[in-house]
């Protein structure tokens, strides 16, 4: 996960200068490292050199100068593919996929990280399956069957995240929609 | 699975209970020797489709079929006879019969069945080996593990080789490493066979034993598998 489609994922919803992104970020991903200024500065940066961000004005409101930042239709695209992409269903706890739920909530609405969700948990019922079947062949080892496991269990704490997860998205509805922005 | 090569097929099954709809229009088809798992929260309607498909309960409308016919339409003594020779079932708690030892459970379908009780008993016998418990044939239920009396509740569900087996929640009561063995044995033996399995479970790591999933909730079909707009 990167920081970046984080902060495309929080410019989704308008213009912003650094500080909000911060205090946005930090905020909305309560769990994940507070992010340095410094960082927030040198990722829009880049953003800005690959064209997936501009600057859309200053405000001075009685502090420096801040500049403020909006997605381009580049940019726009950009998170588009990243919040549709299916994750290889890895075997350990996977925060990508947090990462991406919580953005697409925020930034895409209910029905993107729902598309997403689905993919998503397809994706990781292939993976058990095919490791089921490796740890059931005959002749595979301990090892193979204690690797499979490992991968097993993680995957399924990982799909009974995805379902509870959808399960709040849809008691939740009513309370989201000012976060959704599309 | 297309309606063609279905072995079982279900087309809009409904089923209420007094006023309490359990299905509320399920299609689902089963493959020769294919292995599908029916997921989904406590309370989705899991049991009553596997209840409707068995022939056990009637459908409130939609129908049923096997092999081309429609269950529905049979007399309660030929869809009983179909349980009895076409169809297995395995409950999660094996309801092997206490006074019985294990070689009697497994030969009572054969014996229900026509079998003369020498063969019946070969035969149970033969099948209690292959679940790796026949050195339980002689022994009652009461004195064997949860893990042991899956594996004969399994040969007794296997054992008049059925062309489809039903398993709810079958390993559901036990441990998560015998749970694992008897649905390893069970899957290795139906393969064996080219049984076609309904395997009624909450768990994914069991679902991921099937061929394919479908997922139910609220008694209607969740394509999506994840609980959004269904039934609403």
């Amino acid at each position: 996960m990167s920081t970046a489609h984080v902060l495309l994922g929080l410019l989704a919803g308008g213009p912003r200068h650094g500080y909000d992104l911060k205090r946005a970020h930090d905020e909305r991903l309560p769990r994940a490292k507070p992010l340095a200024y410094g960082q927030v500065y040198a990722t829009l940066s880049r953003l800005e050199r690959d064209g997936f961000v501009a600057e859309s004005g200053q405000d001075r409101d009685g502090g420096p100068d801040r500049t403020s930042y909006e997605l381009t239709d580049e940019g726009r695209g950009h998170l588009a593919a990243w919040l549709a992409a299916v994750d290889p269903p890895a075997p350990y706890v996977n925060s990508e996929i947090f990462n991406k739920v919580t953005v697409a909530l925020l930034a895409a609405g209910i029905e993107q990280a729902r598309d997403y969700l689905v993919a998503q948990r397809a994706a990781h019922m292939g993976r058990m399956r095919e490791l089921t079947m490796a740890k059931s062949a005959p002749g595979a080892s301990l090892g193979d069957v204690i690797a499979a496991d490992y991968a097993i269990g993680h995957l399924e704490a990982d799909l009974r995240w995805l379902q509870t997860t959808l399960a709040r998205v849809a008691a939740m509805t009513t309370e989201l929609p000012k976060d959704v922005t599309t | 699975m297309s309606e063609r090569s279905a072995l079982l097929s279900g087309i809009g099954i409904a089923r209420s209970y007094g006023a309490t709809p359990a299905l509320r229009g399920v299609d689902l088809a089963v493959g020769a020797g294919e292995i599908v798992a029916v997921t989904g929260p406590s309370g989705c309607g899991k049991s009553t489709l596997l209840h409707c498909l068995a022939g056990i309960l009637r459908t409130d409308s939609g129908t049923v079929t096997y092999r081309d016919q429609d269950i529905g339409l049979w007399s309660e003594a030929a869809r009983s006879r179909l349980r009895r020779t076409e169809f297995g079932v395995l409950f999660q708690f094996g309801q092997l019969v206490p006074e019985l030892t294990a070689v009697e459970n497994v030969a009572l379908p054969l014996l229900l069945a026509g079998s003369g009780r020498r063969e019946a008993r070969q035969v149970a016998a033969e099948w209690l080996d292959r679940l790796g418990v026949g050195e339980l044939a002689e022994q009652r239920p009461g004195a064997m593990s949860g893990g042991q009396q899956q594996r004969c509740a399994t040969a007794r569900a296997l054992v008049t080789q059925p062309r489809v087996l039903f398993a709810d929640e079958p390993t559901g009561a036990l441990d998560a490493l015998t749970g694992e063995q008897v649905l390893g044995e069970i899957v290795r033996v139906v393969r064996e066979q080219g049984t076609s399995v309904v395997l009624i479970t909450h768990e994914a790591s069991v679902a991921a034993y099937a061929d394919r999933e479908i997922v139910l909730r609220d008694g209607v079909l969740d394509p999506t598998g994840l609980g959004l707009g269904v039934g609403r």
